[in-house]
């Protein structure tokens, strides 16, 4: 059992305008049996999170392109985009790179 | 059997992307821990891509030999991530010691069009002050220009001057070095290049015959409002008449580009940088095909544009894709203000700009080198010399968008067919065609010397029905303009400025047509005059 997670969520370049126009949340993700990976957080982004427009965020599994995702301020990328295992106290930054959110 | 061996391939090719690790050392230093992908597989730690970044802006404004020592510049800033970027690369490039200084004077303008996109003035008043703190920061001069102020803008906005003075004439490296040299040798240069910018402004602005023209500058007093609701509701009602959303951001952006321009003439600056990304000029690209602007792309999305004559339109973010420019504005803390704009939340369908946008985002996702083949496509077209015309008229240029008309349809022409087969489905014999010249508009001033007199607002003359003006305005237009204007449902909502100078023009070539016969022809000699 993997304890619950508190993670820094921090939305901007437009993106925050689908979530109410706030850009920093904090939110603890539950406890589950097996530890977070960043595709599980977005569908629980997708849920819990996003007001309206979910197709301006997500596409499937993942995010839209053209959204950037940073890990602890690094690429996601470079820390194996959707299977990262996330930590607790981990800062996820989301920015919109295109025109309208 | 072939597809098997393909899918295998592609397989095996998935797999290997995921081998990038935290643990992968910056490609430059080989030190610092990655924390960005650059490109395809390029990644940078920190401190060498703070260094690529800038290295890169300065790189390409030296390459290009455009902007001299001294020039004043304006920066066209709407607050997004690019233009803030930019922003900041001028106000480092300027912080640096002498020798590797940036060397221009520059001047920040913001476009406020919350009138356009619905914004209450509350809003609109809350992200002016927060611009307003992050201009005030840099130092620069800025202006704040109101959309509503479109409606006082005169029709000289809409003449293409001829490039400034002797500046021209003198080599890049001269100018750089008289520059150095007068520096060194203590004497106040700004004051110098002021007052030789200051004569050429007034020279300009004579030239244009510009009214006295007052944009708010630097301090803002919330007592005087530049603009009035009647104003503001003049935009909405404007904006209301055009049907597609495409059309609608067409027209926008013209208006923008009038009022950038405008400023930048008033306050004396000849350049106007503008910051486009690269992944906002392939879209750009690929939408103006569309658009129908295909013959003017070199202009629109090349480093240099110059359709206006005296004022040059310079992109030196063109490189930047916007992934960097993100990443650059988030390690860097470069204040950007996010304003919602005409299609902000819009679905993926709702105009030409978006589908493209969104066609190769999805495809740079799979095919990362997308973008920059497109980029690269763009930088080898270059801008076509106008052919020479006889007597140089203005009425070869398009009313909106100042780029050459190119809709002088002969006879067996796709265009010429398409005007046809229009007027045909609106039940109009072909003979009615809308000329290529000038469709002939009964003035109440019947006198041949009284024409140019009519253009005043004398209320006689506003007999003119101006529901049947939209045919004689899209002679004067290129063919995407058209299309802008074939989108409205009425042409009165039309700022003032534009629908005079076309009045104008249409006098002129009016005019021209009747006194055809007694002018000299260029090529017969001197003093013969040919006899209908």
């Amino acid at each position: 059992m993997a304890a619950p997670i508190d993670l820094h969520l921090e939305f901007g370049g437009g993106a925050e305008l689908l979530f109410g126009g706030v850009k920093d949340h904090h939110v603890k993700l539950p406890s589950q049996s097996e530890p977070w990976n960043v595709k599980q957080l977005l569908a629980w982004i997708k849920t819990n999170l996003l007001r309206e427009r979910p197709e301006l965020f997500i596409q499937g599994d993942t995010v839209r392109p053209g959204i950037l995702v940073l890990i602890n301020d690094a690429d996601w990328e470079l820390m194996g985009e959707l299977d990262y295992m996330l930590e607790d106290q981990d800062n996820v930054v989301f920015i919109s790179t295109l025109h309208g959110g | 059997m072939c597809q098997v061996d393909e899918d295998a391939h592609k397989d095996a090719q998935l797999e290997t992307k995921a081998v990038l690790s935290v643990s992968q050392k910056c490609m430059k230093c080989k030190e610092g821990s990655a924390v960005l992908i650059i490109r395809v597989g390029d990644a940078f730690c920190g401190d060498c891509f703070k260094e690529y970044f800038v290295h890169k802006f300065r790189a390409m404004l030296g390459k290009n030999r455009l902007i001299f020592p001294g020039e004043k510049v304006l920066l066209s800033v709407s607050g997004g991530p690019a233009s803030s970027a930019l922003l900041s690369q001028v106000q480092e490039g300027l912080r640096r010691e002498t020798s590797k200084k940036l060397r221009f004077v520059p001047g920040i303008i913001y476009v406020d069009e919350g009138a356009a996109c619905g914004q209450s003035l509350e809003e609109r008043g809350e992200i002016k002050s927060q611009l307003e703190t992050i201009f005030r920061a840099s130092g620069f001069p800025f202006y704040i220009v109101h959309l509503e102020e479109v409606f006082n803008l005169p029709s000289s906005v809409l003449l293409s001057a001829s490039s400034a003075s002797d500046r021209r004439n003198e080599s890049y490296k001269e100018a750089v070095d008289g520059f150095i040299q007068r520096a060194s040798s203590g004497t106040q240069s700004e004051t110098c290049q002021g007052s030789s910018s200051y004569k050429e402004v007034q020279t300009l602005l004579s030239e244009l015959s510009t009214q006295e023209w007052s944009g708010e500058v630097g301090i803002v007093t919330n007592k005087s409002q530049p603009f009035t609701p009647e104003q503001t509701e003049a935009v909405r009602t404007l904006l209301a008449s055009v049907k597609t959303l495409t059309a609608r951001e067409e027209l926008l952006k013209t208006l923008r580009q009038h009022l950038i321009l405008h400023t930048a003439r008033v306050r004396g600056y000849s350049k106007v940088m503008m910051g486009d990304s690269c992944s906002r000029l392939a879209v750009k690209l690929l939408t103006n095909i569309s658009l129908g602007r295909g013959a003017f792309l070199a202009m629109d999305t090349g480093f240099s544009d110059p359709r206006y004559g005296d004022i040059a339109i310079v992109r030196p973010m063109r490189e930047y894709s916007s992934k960097e420019i993100a990443f650059y504005n988030r390690m860097f803390k470069v204040p950007s203000v996010i304003t919602s704009a005409l299609d902000t939340k819009a679905p993926e369908k709702a105009s030409i700009h978006r589908l493209t946008e969104s066609f190769i985002s999805k495809l740079q996702a799979d095919f990362p080198s997308t973008v920059s083949t497109i980029y690269r496509t763009s930088e080898k077209l270059n801008t076509a010399c106008p052919r020479p015309i006889a007597d140089g008229e203005l009425t070869e240029k398009c009313l909106l968008c100042l780029c050459a008309l190119d809709t002088g349809a002969e006879e067996a022409t796709a265009f010429r067919a398409t005007l046809i087969s229009e007027n045909l489905s609106c039940n109009r014999m072909p003979a009615t065609i809308p000329a290529l010249g000038v469709a002939k508009q009964q003035c109440c001033a019947s006198g041949g010397e009284q024409k140019e007199s009519c253009g005043d607002r004398v209320d006689g003359c506003h007999s003119v029905d101006r529901t049947s003006f939209t045919p004689e305005l899209q002679t004067l237009l290129c063919y995407s303009c058209r299309l802008i204007i074939k989108d409205m449902t009425s042409v009165n909502s039309i700022p003032e400025y534009i629908l005079s100078e076309a009045e104008r023009r249409k006098r002129r070539a009016q005019m021209k047509e009747e006194i055809q016969d007694f002018l000299l022809n260029p090529e017969n000699d001197a003093g013969e005059v040919t006899v209908s």
